[in-house]
């Protein structure tokens, strides 16, 4: 039990922000929801990947997205299955389908569960939940041996607000 | 491959909540082994090949508790609750092709007095394909648990085929009617309504408590080998007539696929019922792996037991009941009997072939269907007959 000197939250499990994924976080932190597009053959894609499962093009950009979408399906947790969102219950997580046609999972912050309604036409927001290297999830970053950079600012994750 | 394998043993333990098994998570398993072994007539040293469940044990482990000491195949197919399934299929090309004479395939865990399902869901999420995905886009919005990954799908085919409340209740009430029948199963002698199914606690909507699947220790196993060396056996052979196994695609995300039914079933099931030359209405019954009331009723129609979006009505009416059309898992289930990660439902195919389920025997069981469903819709099918 080495002391890092680093103190550690036993908070929200968050991204690790290693390599596309955190490519994918950093552009949700400058407010710009975008997804991975390929060069080739135009098709977007999420979540990131390193080539394009439709051509298998090296080529790609990020590019941004609209921000619309509509909810696509979704499940209203009632009963906690992880200690650190058991007094967020019940929370509804929804997976909304973009207009470039990827889908995200996400969460509707302005909308009560049961008022949830599949169709529901929903616009991107952004969350900040917190300093990069404070999640419970960078316990695993660390064993690994990687303890990740924590030199942004900050972790931002892409949430949804009705339109 | 169709019918130059068979099954020749089966056994499990006890199955309990409670205080629990009071066996090692190794130790409970391989009291399965040894009562399929015995089932099978073959001494535990004969056994040349060991298959695993994925996380739960190593085969050079079990090959040196129980004395195996010319192991020559040990492998794992990855898929959760699909694995042993799918399974019998690795399996059966193994003794087939000489890769092994006996494979052993052990399964189980203190699902209730060890390793509960919230405090795995962290772990878990390290060892399944999808775990990065999961980790970096499913947790931090709070869908950590299987329930919640399937229940996404389930809520999307109540939008689109008006699938109902009371189609899944059907479901749960088929599995628990089974239970009564079964002593063994955890179940046995507490009965339910749709009343009490509909007012169970929601869990992660649309799942109540009763649409999932218990939590318990206990462990099965069975045994396989070529039909040639079945003959000399203890028990009469379940032969593997077909068998497939596939993943969804992708297999690591489960939210972008774009058609969010098209599982590892949907691709496996048509090989299973060509290679056995038998179609899905010829079956007597079907063991549909349960980890939740909708992924019966998806499995039916991926199946192909009814077409896509009828799988509501196809529960309904005590068809998939023992006497129904499909009586569908007859010892109870994921749901009723407990959880043995699938291998339960092996088990139960090859007992109702074998005639040995007693008072919820299959009349006349001659050709059955089990399926598996894991991680994120791997799937898994096999077609056996006595």
């Amino acid at each position: 039990m080495a002391d890092s000197g680093k103190k550690k939250a036993a908070g929200l499990p968050l991204p690790l922000m290693q390599g596309l994924h955190g490519e994918f976080y950093r552009h949700c932190a400058a407010g710009r929801l975008s997804f991975q597009r390929c060069s080739d053959c135009g098709r977007w894609r999420h979540v990131p990947r390193e080539i394009c499962p439709a051509c298998s093009s090296w080529n790609w950009s990020w590019e941004q997205s609209s921000g619309r979408g509509t909810v696509y399906t979704y499940t209203i947790a009632e009963r906690p299955m992880h200690p650190s969102f058991a007094e967020r219950c019940p929370y509804a997580v929804v997976v909304v389908e973009m207009e470039e046609g990827v889908r995200v999972l996400s969460q509707v912050v302005d909308c009560p569960p049961s008022e949830l309604e599949i169709g529901a036409a929903v616009t991107v927001d952004y969350l900040s939940v917190g300093p990069e290297g404070t999640g419970a999830n960078d316990r695993q970053g660390e064993e690994a041996g990687d303890a990740g950079a924590s030199d942004s600012e900050g972790i931002v994750l892409p949430v949804f607000r009705l339109a | 491959m169709k019918d130059k394998a068979c099954i020749v043993g089966v056994g499990a333990t006890g199955f309990c909540r409670g205080e629990g098994s009071g066996k090692s998570l190794h130790g409970l398993q391989l009291e399965a082994a040894l009562t399929a072994l015995a089932d099978a007539g073959l001494r535990a040293g004969q056994v040349d090949g060991i298959m695993p469940f994925p996380n739960l044990g190593t085969a050079e482990g079990f090959a040196a508790s129980l004395g195996c000491e010319n192991l020559r195949f040990a492998t794992t197919v990855n898929m959760g609750g699909a694995a042993p399934v799918a399974s019998l299929g690795v399996a059966a090309a193994a003794v087939t092709s000489g890769l092994a004479d006996y494979v052993l395939m052990p399964a189980g865990w203190n699902g209730y007095s060890g390793s509960r399902a919230g405090a795995i869901v962290q772990e878990m999420t390290a060892s399944i394909p999808g775990g990065a995905i999961a980790r970096d886009f499913y947790l931090p919005h709070g869908l950590v648990a299987p329930p919640q990954w399937y229940a996404l799908i389930a809520r999307r085919h109540m939008h689109e085929y008006g699938t109902t409340a009371e189609q899944l209740g059907a479901v749960a009430l088929a599995m628990r009617k089974h239970a009564q029948l079964n002593p063994a199963a955890v179940m046995h002698d507490k009965s339910m309504t749709m009343e009490q199914y509909l007012a169970s606690p929601m869990i992660t909507d649309p799942y109540r408590l009763f649409d999932c699947c218990l939590e318990t220790d206990g462990a099965a196993a069975c045994v396989v080998t070529t039909t040639e060396r079945a003959r000399d056996l203890a028990r009469p052979p379940v032969y593997i007539s077909g068998v497939a196994s596939a993943q969804p695609y992708p297999a690591d995300e489960i939210t972008g696929r774009e058609d969010i039914f098209r599982t590892g079933l949907t691709v496996a099931a048509p090989r299973a019922f060509e290679m056995a030359g038998v179609e899905p209405a010829d079956a007597d019954f079907a063991q549909v792996y349960d980890c939740f009331t909708f992924e019966v009723v998806q499995q039916l129609e991926e199946a192909g037991f009814c077409t896509r979006g009828e799988g509501g009505a196809f529960v309904e009416g005590g068809r998939i009941e023992l006497g129904g059309e499909l009586p569908v898992n007859t010892h109870g289930g994921l749901l009723s009997e407990a959880h043995v990660l699938g291998m339960g439902h092996v088990v139960e195919a090859a007992r109702q072939l074998r005639g040995e389920a007693a008072g919820r025997q299959v009349a006349d069981a001659g050709l059955g269907v089990v399926t598996g469903w894991g991680d994120f819709g791997d799937g898994s099918i096999a077609v056996l007959r006595n």
